[in-house]
């Protein structure tokens, strides 16, 4: 393992520390290990608070900020925050009108988060809940823990933090959220895997000349492997499961290519190259783009693509404007 | 010996359920890299250290406030799903002990029938999802067997650990339906689930307090 620690537990806090001194925007309780805007949003409007593990920056502490979330908590790498954080940050930036838990779909974050609300509620904080599970690689059914929350938590965090920036109350922005949840679909593919620093070894193996198609964001393995194949090849692995899944041909779509935290942007814009020529060859208007490393997972080379519907509305909230570390246009 | 556990039993309990997570952590991590996301030994050992430092820093007046201290030191150092599971798990069973200051076997008995409820409604999970229900289940009910003829506890929790061994064991050729293994469908199959291996680990050195 080769990479910038100084103690495997302590990855976290120290990078949280980074995080603090180089943003004034925010402020970091590095102790609970939660972000905040360093600029509370104004009274009367609903709040947003996410989290997850950690190990995919700039999700979710790189999204505080006007336009976006108000808090994120940090866990350990690839382990959901704990229910202590996530009471405490929604205590903290509710203004009265009501707290949204932006959520992805995976065990440990859903219940810890069901635990962080069901205390909030005890302390009279209203909170509403939406999780993400766009990951068509995972089959929806009774047998799976359900579909993971991948790339389109990025894009909703981004569409209903606007919302949320406008005064909307709770019941219209929680509405909004499980829209743009329901509109948007997943896929990603992996040609290495990351290494967990407490761990110290890549967490699964992939042969040179394998990928690993169908991965989600913690490292885990997908679920099927594939010869090492060239781009435009690839492209179609991960637009043709998105569109078997959902019709993307009627109004417009938002397409987002992620990279997986080890993949150059080169390779990512030559990724995207390929997947728009499918999507117009399909009859998929593309209305806007997003390109580049929101959502990783840790020193993983892969990337991941997010088909989202939007109509005006959508758009609207997307094009505004938004000042996060991760995020930033339109100011 | 009286035949019940008391606070300082508890307490030798949860040290060794420590020292043995401690141990096996590599295992628990491997374990969890092959079908989830290699932090199950971590995120365990953390927790676990945490709660024994909770509960000799000051030592809680009843059987109650012991899995209670428990309970909430894994629900906030734990994370993931490992957290809230154990940590409901030895809530309830909180729950059940009340005030008392020695659990019986009977009583104890209760306790984990508790715990065992709490993991299944904060977990959803059935037997043969393939997670830390399908090691705990027949525990609980080799437990009560013995139990049902007048122990003594020894007995009931070796039995319990013997059980919890051939569930988790049984873990192996399960296609996961729950957690992260989930994700993976068929290939899951033939891993052992590291849920199951901690909590075979729990009852385990329940056995030895006794032994």
């Amino acid at each position: 393992m080769k990479k910038f620690i100084n103690d495997p537990s302590a990855v976290v806090t120290e990078a949280l520390t980074g995080m603090a001194a180089a943003h004034p925007s925010l402020r970091v309780d590095v102790e609970q290990r939660i972000v905040y805007r360093a600029r509370p949003k104004g009274a009367g409007k609903v709040a947003l608070v996410s989290g997850g593990g950690s190990g995919h920056e700039p999700m979710h502490g790189g999204f505080v900020g006007a336009g976006m979330l108000d808090a994120a908590c940090a866990g350990e790498v690839f382990t959901s925050p704990v229910p202590d954080q996530i009471l405490a940050a929604t205590k903290e930036v509710d203004n009265g009108a009501g707290v949204l838990h932006i959520v992805k779909n995976y065990t440990g974050d859903v219940m810890n988060f069901e635990m962080a609300a069901e205390l909030a509620a005890a302390d009279g904080v209203e909170v509403a809940t939406v999780v993400t599970a766009d990951d068509v690689a995972v089959q929806d059914s009774t047998y799976t823990a359900g579909r993971r929350g991948v790339g389109v938590t990025v894009l909703l965090e981004k569409i209903v933090g606007a919302a949320a920036e406008s005064g909307a109350d709770l019941t219209s922005i929680t509405a909004l959220a499980q829209r743009v949840s329901d509109g948007g679909r997943s896929m990603g593919v992996a040609l290495t895997s990351g290494t967990v620093p407490a761990a110290g070894q890549p967490t699964f193996d992939l042969p040179e000349d394998q990928m690993e198609v169908g991965i989600g964001i913690h490292g885990e393995p997908g679920r099927r492997r594939e010869p090492l194949a060239p781009a435009h090849e690839v492209a179609q692995m991960l637009v043709e499961p998105i569109l078997d899944d959902a019709d993307f041909t009627q109004g417009e779509t938002i397409a987002f290519l992620n990279g997986m935290g080890a993949t150059p942007e080169i390779e990512l814009y030559l990724m995207y190259g390929e997947v728009a020529k499918i999507l117009t060859d399909q009859g998929v208007t593309v209305a806007r783009t997003l390109v580049g490393s929101y959502m990783t997972s840790l020193d993983m080379a892969g990337c991941s693509l997010t088909l989202l519907t939007a109509d005006d509305e959508l758009l609207r909230w997307w094009d505004a404007p938004v000042n996060t570390p991760g995020l930033r246009w339109g100011q | 010996m009286a035949d019940a556990w008391d606070v300082p039993l508890l307490t030798q309990w949860l040290t060794g359920f420590r020292d043995a997570v401690d141990q096996a952590g590599e295992e628990l991590t491997a374990l969890d890299s092959a079908i989830g996301d290699a932090d199950h030994g971590s995120n365990m050992q953390r927790g676990l250290a945490a709660a024994v430092s909770a509960v000799t820093d000051a030592p809680p007046a009843d059987c109650g406030a012991f899995f209670k201290t428990v309970g909430m030191s894994l629900v906030s150092n734990v994370g993931g799903a490992s957290g809230p599971l154990y940590g409901t798990l030895f809530l309830r069973m909180g729950t059940v002990a009340g005030t008392a200051e020695t659990l019986a076997i009977q009583l104890f008995g209760e306790c984990l029938q508790a715990g065992l409820d709490g993991l299944v409604q904060r977990g959803k999970a059935q037997a043969g999802d393939k997670t830390m229900v399908d090691a705990m289940l027949p525990a609980v009910r080799a437990y009560d067997e013995v139990a049902a003829d007048g122990g003594p506890m020894v007995s009931a929790l070796t039995a319990a650990a013997q059980a919890a061994a051939q569930g988790r064991d049984g873990t192996t050729p399960m296609e996961a339906k729950k957690g992260r293994a989930s994700y993976l469908g068929e290939r899951s199959v033939g891993h052992q689930d590291p849920g199951a291996t901690s909590m075979t680990l729990l009852f385990e050195t329940a056995a030895k307090v006794f032994a």
